[in-house]
């Protein structure tokens, strides 16, 4: 190797460095520098600083691109005398950067896809969109302390030949904590006003729970907004509601504390661990989420009963799918019988309050052939 | 949400809490830079890395205050406006300092509820970084909570990562009482998802980083990690471990490691600190005390040596608590065989 | 002034060795090979330069976390200083210390110093014991402006002064205390504060050699006279970042480069002493010769140099134990 080719490497600023961007070049190719003269612009996550040659010679080459990020040590340019010639630099440079990255290999990434928070008529709503098709989109609603993850086991699987949009609730997930009076009249209208914000004439809205009341309070708002209505457990079609699950799950603060108040949740209590308590509590740490949840059972479960009966909603709706866990301990499944003879019925025996969970699949082939009918 | 550094989130709880309460201010050496300096840059440092960045022109020279090289004038100063209306978020830099200003922490600010009979209230928050990994050598390297957490009347915070950070210096920052909140130097930069709003976590409630049935493991801040690399290693060696990282020394989450230790019967603590009197001591102490009839095999402590921190980076290794050596003692409490009596 | 021969030559070799030893560190650094904090005393050679060379072997000094320049004056071996910074078990302090903790006892230097404010209460007690055992030796203290305001600097000045211990507290005022200028964060001047303390008070250009000489030789013989403590105030600049990988963003454009320009010790001494027909510009040539070999084989060396074994971990924490 050519002893008069001096490498130009990421050079480390100080104690914490360990990669650091190309900001800018300060010298250009073929131009002979002295050392110590500025040539480069090295930013880090704490500051831009003048890199000085190292040495005196000809900037034969700048490997790294303006605005690279690189590990220090690094190869970002070539410093020569003029008489070297090309060859001998792309030598140089091929075998530095073979030596520098033999076990820095990098893995591919596939990440998937991240949700987003948008401005729905000034209110901020964490959104995943995804999936595409021809037929109207589904809107995914979930219910009481919910968010998009309760359909972690149902978005993409519904998406296959669909657009499907899951949000947070307001006072919910990602959402702003900002629940008004936290009615289901109120959560409606957000839905509505979700639909406009993504230029949504009419969706599918697949709901569960306090956001199956939500969903019915919507179809009697805004019929033409709906397409057809698929109920997981929803509210609205009885009185009784597990207080200890909701006055609970407001009040635990701790893993220990949440666990019991989560198993209410599902028939197999194994499902409930200590990750999904985490991603509770992560919740109900924001600033506000917890007054948020107090609102909203204020306002639907006041006096240890469901507020709202939407059952008369019933009789004039869209085509509809109700799916229910036999063993649901928050929402009796009973609050199933006696529903109008247009609405088909599904009672899921071994199921508690979250089918959609608990029977994925089960539940995502229903939704799909009732939405092919 | 979205990725954010150890850094960003430390600057992200101090950016909002002073958005929200105008009674928080920051201070300390260079916690803007550039005052009296001939450019007319200011806020050219943000602190010696970077974690105060930007506030300094978000808030003003009213709320965030450069000064002197003077620690044991300018904590007490923290402490003194947090007992009569400010609340005062109050830089140390690298946490050995505290050598230049113990008086103010230990004998003023720790005991003024107390010894004014519940009247004083102070809630001063004092940051610090701590650790070794960065070759800065015996006096920049220390990791001195056990120090703190010896005084009553001090809180101390210890957070494991950038959700961690976030969510307990706001907690600190809202608390009425005098918290030492310390960054393990070496963790600037890690990342993760991290919510864009605030939170808190509370103090004195331990989180379980994972769960298993063999071996708990306690460790604090950086140690979190590395114990958790340990145990994803030991997993696929059939070993399942719980790991423990309490958050907070002071107050100190006894109900989940002795719950833990009924569980799994072992206990391996990784602390940084020096080992006598440290929380590896204390913790052991606990547990012989409470649950001693639990414990299958001796508790096993990974420690550093009782020596001060060393500069070369090949002593500074052996001196750290690691991955291989938090898994040798995992297999050692495994393989403990109980001895009958003769 | 006269200045014996064997002193100038002496005073520019350490003042370019310094130079060199920095300047070499500074791009070392870059690599990512030196590990831990870095300092450097790049522009100010002349100060510690200037005050040493009035010193012996039986004086003490204390230096702070800027310390290469203050070891190097204080007759430190430069090798062992590289293969300390190197981390390397032929280090002056065993590869234990590092940049910022290099001491030599048998040289009279205290250490550098992490601590800002660290080293003039232990330059009290220097002085007490010279003063006690009558050895005929002197401490000084080297501290920066910023550690002009340290609570342990200022009562040191006090108990310096009650005990009347010969001390020189020498004020190396390059205008910085990291990034914050002393305008900013020093109250009043330093001659009030000696003044406050009853203490005499002297100050110099930092960057002429024969000004930092002939004062620091007042301040010294009034200390080593029995006389008490005094302040010496040298006024320097810094050349580079208050540490590696400070973008000195807070400087005015320009000013390190004028500094370079105008006020670099080593053109200055190089024009004095030649103009002045007291040396050539070929013997001043030769000790840039000599010293550049002299700091490349320390890089050298220390780079090829051992690793601290793993029981140096255990050793030298007690004296017994
Ligand atoms: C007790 C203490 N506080 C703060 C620091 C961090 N620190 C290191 S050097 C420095 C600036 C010192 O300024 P000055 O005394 O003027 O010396 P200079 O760096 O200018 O040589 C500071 C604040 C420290 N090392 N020790
Ligand atoms: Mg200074």
């Amino acid at each position: 190797m050519n002893a008069s080719i001096t490498p130009i490497t990421m050079p480390k600023f100080g104690l914490a460095m360990t990669e650091g961007k190309l900001a800018g070049w300060m010298v250009r190719p073929g131009a002979t520098v002295k050392a110590g003269d500025d040539l480069a612009d090295i930013e880090t996550s704490k500051i831009t600083n003048a890199y000085e040659s190292p040495a005196a010679g000809v900037l034969r080459r700048q490997v790294a691109q303006e605005g690279e990020m690189l590990a220090v040590g690094a190869l970002i340019g070539v410093l020569a005398d003029a008489d070297t010639s090309d060859a001998d630099i792309d030598a140089f440079i091929a075998q530095f950067n073979a030596e520098f990255s033999a076990g820095a290999a990098e893995s591919a990434d596939d990440t998937p896809p991240e949700p987003s928070v948008i401005d729905v008529k000034g209110r901020a709503l964490r959104v995943l969109d995804i999936g595409h098709g021809d037929g109207d989109p589904i809107v995914l609603i979930h219910g009481f302390g919910g968010d998009i993850g309760n359909w972690l086991f149902n978005h993409a699987a519904l998406a296959s030949n669909r657009r499907v949009i899951a949000f947070d609730l307001p006072g919910h997930g990602g959402s702003g904590k900002d629940v008004g009076p936290g009615s289901l009249e109120f959560f409606s209208s957000v839905v509505v006003d979700l639909l406009d914000t993504l230029g949504i004439e009419r969706a599918h809205l697949v709901a569960h729970s306090l956001g199956g009341g939500v969903a019915l309070t919507t179809v009697k708002n805004a019929p033409s907004r709906v397409a057809s209505l698929a109920l997981l457990a929803p509210a609205g079609l009885g009185p009784d509601i597990n207080m200890a699950f909701i006055d609970g799950f407001i009040s635990a603060d701790r893993q220990k504390t949440l666990i019991p108040v989560l198993s209410y949740l599902v028939h197999d209590k194994g499902l409930i661990g200590r990750k999904m308590a985490d991603d509770v509590l992560r919740y109900k740490r924001l600033d506000g989420a917890v007054d948020a949840l107090r609102q909203v059972a204020a306002a639907n479960f006041a006096d240890g009963h469901q507020t709202d009966n939407l059952r008369p909603v019933l009789e004039s709706v869209p085509p509809t799918l109700v799916i229910w866990g036999k063993d649901d301990e928050i929402l009796p499944s009973s609050h199933a019988a006696e529903l109008p003879d247009a609405i088909t019925v599904e009672i899921l025996p071994d199921t508690g309050h979250m089918p959609q969970m608990e029977q994925s699949e089960e539940v995502n082939s229903k939704i799909r052939t009732f939405l092919a009918r | 949400m979205s990725k954010k550094s150890f850094r960003q989130a430390i600057n992200e709880a101090m950016r909002l809490e002073m958005r929200r309460d105008p009674r928080v201010i920051i201070m300390g050496e260079d916690v803007a830079g550039g005052q009296g300096g001939t450019s007319g840059v200011v806020d050219a440092w943000g602190g010696v890395l970077g974690v105060t960045k930007g506030l300094y022109t978000e808030f003003g020279p009213e709320r965030v205050l450069d000064t002197p090289i003077t620690e044991a004038s300018y904590i007490g100063a923290a402490a003194g406006a947090a007992a009569t209306g400010l609340r005062p978020v109050a830089e140390l830099m690298f946490v050995d300092f505290v050598g230049s200003c113990l008086d103010q922490i230990m004998n003023q600010t720790a005991k003024f509820r107390y010894m004014f009979g519940g009247k004083a209230r102070t809630p001063l928050v004092i940051r610090a970084m701590f650790g070794a990994g960065f070759n800065a050598a015996a006096q920049h390297s220390q990791a001195l909570y056990p120090l703190f957490t010896h005084i009553p009347g001090l809180k101390v915070v210890i957070p494991s990562s950038p959700y961690e950070a976030k969510g307990l210096l706001i907690e600190a920052i809202r608390d009425d009482d005098p918290v030492i909140f310390l960054e393990h130097k070496v963790m600037y930069d890690d990342e993760e998802e991290v919510p864009d709003e605030a939170y808190t976590i509370p103090f004195g409630e331990a989180n379980l980083t994972r769960e298993g049935d063999d071996v708990t493991i306690v460790a604090f801040g950086r140690m979190v990690k590395l114990a958790n690399e340990a145990a994803d290693k030991l997993e696929r060696q059939g070993i399942s471990c719980t790991v423990i990282d309490p958050r907070t020394t002071s107050p100190l989450d006894r109900d989940t490691i002795l719950d833990c230790v009924a569980d799994t019967g072992r206990l391996v603590i990784v602390d940084e600190s020096s080992p006598r009197c440290n929380m590896a001591a204390d913790i052991s102490a606990l547990v012989a005390e409470e649950a001693f009839d639990a414990l299958k095999a001796p508790i096993r402590r990974v420690i550093p040596p009782h020596t001060p921190v060393p500069f070369a980076s090949v002593l500074e290794a052996l001196y750290l608590p690691d991955a291989a050596k938090i898994e040798a003692a995992v297999k050692a409490v495994m393989n403990h065989k109980v001895t009958e009596a003769a | 002034m006269q200045i014996a021969r064997e002193t100038l030559l002496r005073s520019y070799r350490a003042m370019r060795t310094i130079r060199d030893f920095e300047e070499r560190l500074h791009v070392e650094f870059a690599t990512g090979e030196i590990p831990g904090f870095v300092h450097l005393y790049c522009g100010e050679e002349a100060s510690g330069v200037g005050v040493c060379a009035n010193l012996t072997d039986n004086d003490t000094i204390s230096s702070t976390h800027r310390g290469h320049g203050h070891c190097i004056a204080k007759g430190v071996e430069v090798s062992g200083m590289m293969a300390e910074i190197y981390g390397k078990s032929t280090g002056v302090c065993r590869g234990k210390g590092g940049s910022m903790h290099i001491a030599d006892f048998s040289r009279g230097m205290l250490g550098a110093n992490g601590i800002v404010g660290g080293g003039p209460p232990l330059m009290c007690g220097a002085a007490l014991s010279h003063k006690t055992l009558k050895d005929g030796g002197i401490a000084v203290a080297f501290y920066g402006d910023g550690a002009s305001n340290e609570g342990t600097t200022l009562e040191s000045l006090n108990l310096a002064t009650v005990w009347k211990l010969p001390v020189v507290f020498v004020v190396e005022d390059n205008g910085y205390g990291e990034a914050t200028g002393s305008s900013f964060a020093v109250a009043g001047t330093q001659k009030d504060r000696a003044a406050g303390f009853g203490m005499p008070y002297l100050e110099c250009d930092g960057s002429d050699f024969f000004a930092v000489y002939q004062t620091a030789g007042e301040a010294i013989a009034h200390a080593r006279a029995g006389n008490g403590p005094i302040m010496l105030h040298v006024h320097l600049q810094r050349w580079y970042g208050h540490f590696e990988g400070d973008a000195m963003t807070y400087r005015a454009a320009g000013e390190v480069a004028e500094a370079k320009r105008d006020h670099d010790c080593l053109d200055l001494f190089r024009k004095k002493v030649t103009e002045a027909g007291l040396l050539e510009h070929a013997e001043l040539d030769a000790i840039d010769e000599a010293v550049r070999d002299e700091i490349e084989s320390s890089v050298v060396a220390a780079k090829a140099a051992p690793l601290p074994e793993p029981a140096d971990l255990l050793a030298d924490v007690y004296v017994r134990y």
